[in-house]
């Protein structure tokens, strides 16, 4: 099998997922993530993401549509997958009374091809842990001990889901430069998260679900692209919105205030700061707590979690 | 020691995946395709059998209740059992007092070292998430239950011998009259007793509940199956229907084995009853066995 650099290693097509009692969680998803591609699955909780990894990992078979994964379906196809992959569950799975090595040896006699345990747990700053029984590991440990295992047999893709949740901000800046190694050494990795920042730090493609289906999709910049900016000040004692130049000439596409506190939204952030800024200046006034964003993906998220919530 | 646990764990495969390999095939059939036949797949089939089974037995000695469960039960049940024994006219039944407690002790070396100690153990790991972080990485359905499974089912097997060797010197019950008829039972009591524990934990919420789901088979072999009263002492029709239950066979075996008293019509029967049990037992285990918590 040659190595082709657009090559799609996960296709999904129309995929659906349907549990037991009826519940829809995955309503017809399509997307696919290419050789050496970060690809982040987004989402409030509830939204699918789970659910459609599971899918990919070969956990469950689709209820309908199609999943590829390096040309094979992950359910029917399992042992011609499975070496190939790496996996991290959002729970653990690790029997509590084995210690950390033990853990290791045990997943590295079921890896073809695996690395030196010792290794990997290294890597994930779990060296000094291997007489630890997992139950008295914290979350953090657990979770980073659940990533040196996907990384044993040296995946071409992993799957990926929420590795950083009940990490602290070290542990998570640890494992975001792990994965950027992993996607430089030409790793697939898809991964799911509701942390905004690390999607957008990390993710070259992502998808934000909602409802089981993917509102938008696209890189961090198409997603927020055509989101407003944000601008809000808290106006002086004195001053009413009417005070300020006419907003419709600063490029403000919409706005909130109580009164005191008000908020600009705008697609020409530049010209309604420099408007804004201006004019207080010429006033003679300070703005206090005045904050000026361009659009981030939290914007674009939280704006699909309203939008979808007034079309639903 | 972990060469000892090698050559088990490779020894026991062949007797586990006899069960087992019916098992998976819907699962796994098609992926066969790739490993190139068994001769490939057999290599490293062994070796992650191996490894996930030298953890469980790891697990399996840090469960002190189990450990004394499954060792002291089998071993002292029986010799409580001796007086009610002595009431019974075993001689007229081809039987003596050694070869009844011997059948009666390995009858509950299956019941306490390998089906409770596993229906326990499938639950633990089902519930701590283990069952689906295993099926995320290359080992088979088939191989996950069977590495599983071989901790105690090897803990079963070497009870039974040393109860044999023990009741041979002890209660001079002398060698088996019919040796080619204890291995069968013991590896129909072993396979029966590991796959209705793979099919009990299905309906088992919790490694406490396993207490209760288990009782049933545990109350039908005793009294059923020949375990704590011999079937001979059995009104007959009664014991034709008890001759059908799933341990009875395994005990039959071993017991024939001892005194060399069953025809070979007997034996067939026993036989065809236990590998029934098996197939019932895999296919329930295949429809119905939960890789996923109970929530």
């Amino acid at each position: 099998m040659d190595i082709d650099e657009h090559e799609h290693v996960i296709e999904v097509t129309d995929l659906k997922r349907v549990y037991g009692g009826g519940f829809e969680a995955v309503r017809g998803i399509t997307f696919s993530v290419a050789r050496g591609e970060i690809f982040a699955l987004l989402g409030t909780n509830g939204a699918g993401k789970t659910s459609t990894v599971e899918l990919l990992e070969g956990l469950a078979a689709p209820a309908g549509g199609r999943v590829r994964v390096l040309g094979h379906d992950p359910f029917r196809e399992r042992s011609a997958v499975r070496p190939r992959t790496g996996v991290m569950l959002q729970e653990g799975g690790f029997p509590a009374e084995l210690t950390v090595a033990e853990t290791a040896r045990m997943w590295a006699g079921c890896t073809s091809g695996a690395r030196p345990e010792a290794e990997v747990l290294q890597r994930v700053g779990l060296a000094g842990k291997h007489g630890v029984r997992v139950k008295q590991l914290s979350g953090g440990e657990r979770r980073r001990l659940d990533l040196a295992l996907a990384l044993l047999g040296d995946p071409e893709v992993l799957f990926l889901d929420e590795p950083t949740t009940g990490l602290d901000a070290e542990g998570r800046r640890d494992t975001w430069a792990l994965v950027r190694e992993l996607r430089a050494a030409g790793t697939t990795v898809l991964l799911t998260t509701h942390y905004l920042e690390e999607a957008e730090g990390l993710a070259d493609r992502l998808a934000i679900l909602h409802a089981g289906r993917i509102a938008v999709s696209g890189t961090p910049a198409e997603v927020t692209a055509g989101r407003p900016s944000r601008m809000s000040f808290e106006l002086p004692d004195g001053y009413f919105l009417g005070d300020l130049p006419p907003l419709a000439d600063l490029g403000v596409c919409g706005h909130e205030s109580d009164g005191r506190v008000v908020r600009l939204r705008t697609t020409e952030l530049q010209r309604t700061a420099t408007g804004v800024l201006t004019w207080a200046d010429r006033a003679g006034v300070e703005l206090r707590g005045l904050d000026v964003r361009s659009a981030s993906l939290e914007e674009a998220f939280l704006g699909i979690a309203q939008e979808q919530g007034v079309a639903a | 020691m972990s060469g000892v646990r090698m050559d088990a764990a490779g020894g026991g495969r062949g007797a586990g995946t006899g069960t087992a390999d019916g098992e998976t095939s819907g699962v796994h059939m098609g992926a066969g395709g790739t490993v190139g036949g068994m001769r490939g797949a057999f290599a490293p089939s062994a070796r992650r059998l191996r490894a996930l089974a030298r953890a469980e037995l790891a697990l399996l000695g840090r469960n002190r209740g189990v450990v004394f469960t499954a060792l002291a039960v089998p071993l002292a049940i029986p010799f409580t059992m001796r007086p009610a024994l002595d009431q019974l006219d075993l001689a007229k039944a081809g039987l003596s007092i050694g070869t009844t407690l011997l059948t009666t002790a390995i009858g509950f070396s299956f019941l306490f070292a390998v089906y409770t100690a596993l229906v326990s153990a499938y639950v633990a790991r089902r519930e701590e998430l283990v069952l689906k972080r295993l099926r995320t990485g290359e080992l088979s359905d088939t191989e996950i239950l069977t590495g599983t499974a071989l901790p105690p089912v090897l803990l079963g097997l070497a009870q039974a011998l040393v109860l044999c060797a023990g009741c041979a010197a002890l209660l001079h019950t002398g060698a088996p009259k019919a040796p080619y008829l204890l291995l069968p039972g013991l590896l129909a009591g072993l396979v029966v007793s590991a796959a209705l524990a793979a099919l009990t934990s299905s309906f088992t919420r919790t490694a406490e509940s396993a207490q209760v789901t288990a009782l049933p088979l545990m109350f039908l072999s005793m009294a059923g199956s020949g375990i704590s009263v011999p079937t001979e002492f059995m009104p007959d029709r009664l014991a034709s229907v008890c001759e059908l239950l799933p341990l009875s066979p395994a005990i039959r075996l071993v017991r024939g084995g001892w005194t060399g008293q069953l025809s070979a019509y007997e034996t067939l029967g026993a036989l065809a009853t236990a590998l029934a049990w098996t197939i019932v037992a895999v296919f329930a285990v295949r429809r119905w066995f939960r890789w996923d918590p109970r929530r």
